[in-house]
């Protein structure tokens, strides 16, 4: 683990930890961001697909988490939990982004009537590994990024982060039944997506 | 045109896709599982389907070992708005 470092071994369990959140412990605090925050933040640029936002949503899920420590009781995971409030925060900065959205390929037009088109910057991301190829990564990765939100949600929940369909859909607060159709169709989109790569 | 191009999804094709999530969860009812496999056997467009799914998935699970990596910058401006900057390593004067 890089950047800051922080004694994780204070806390042994998910339970001393929580006990000593609820009692306000700083220390408490640097362990469960120092533990959760890489994750929250993975899931985050992957549903927003933007290093601000997503600095965003990890800012606002902790605080929040920090905030409303004492009304977690401990029916779930800390750690699920916490990628509640990150998809939920997630979801209202996609809404938000609805409305203020300007399409990229429309030029700005200037006052002299001459037409510029924005440049976008490459929110590409950092992979912790070169594992996979970075061109297959990237194709990937914009690929999710095209699915609609809610797909997207599900499907970076249940095939990226491992969660069962029984988790994804307790995080976003959806029935099972609509979480697997949610699956189902983002799966097939994605297939879609990615079938002139894959012939 | 071959025969193949000419396929058209009839009411099977559409019962394999319907259950084919199901399938790769291991989630369909044993007899379902046969009853697909044998239409898999003869129809290459649901084949070519599934087998272009099963290699999107095995794509998307490798992006588990590849996360985003949470830079050091983002990190330190997380502490210093949880008011944990006590924690934040000083820099050397």
């Amino acid at each position: 683990m890089t950047g800051i470092e922080i004694d994780l071994d204070i806390y042994p369990d998910e339970a001393s930890l929580l006990e000593a959140l609820k009692r306000g412990e700083p220390e408490a605090c640097a362990c469960l961001v120092k533990q959760y925050a890489p994750r929250v933040y993975a899931i985050a640029i992957r549903m927003l697909n933007d290093p601000d936002d997503a600095e965003e949503v990890l800012q606002e899920t902790f605080i929040s988490a920090c905030k409303n420590i004492h009304k977690f009781e401990g029916r779930s995971a800390l750690g699920t939990w916490l990628h509640r409030i990150a998809t939920n925060a997630a979801l209202m900065h996609l809404r938000k982004r609805k409305h203020r959205e300007v399409s990229l390929d429309e030029p700005i037009e200037m006052a002299g009537g001459e037409d510029i088109y924005r440049e976008v910057e490459d929110g590409s991301l950092a992979p912790d590994d070169h594992a996979m190829n970075s061109e297959v990564r990237d194709m990937l990765e914009k690929a999710i990024a095209q699915l609609p939100e809610t797909l997207r949600a599900v499907f970076i929940l249940r095939e990226i982060e491992g969660y069962s369909t029984e988790e994804t859909a307790n995080i976003l607060g959806i029935s099972v039944s609509a979480t697997k159709v949610r699956l189902h169709r983002a799966r097939l989109r994605l297939r879609e997506l990615l079938a002139p790569y894959l012939a | 045109m071959s025969a193949q191009s000419q396929h058209t999804h009839t009411n099977s094709c559409h019962e394999v896709l319907a259950h084919l999530n199901d399938y790769i969860d291991g989630e369909l009812a044993p007899e379902l599982c046969e009853a697909l496999e044998a239409h898999l056997e003869v129809c290459e467009d649901c084949r070519v389907v599934f087998d272009t799914l099963n290699k999107t998935l095995y794509l998307v699970h490798q992006l588990r070992n590849t996360s985003p990596q949470l830079p050091e910058t983002v990190e330190y401006r997380l502490f210093a708005v949880l008011n944990l900057e006590q924690f934040v390593p000083k820099k050397p004067e």
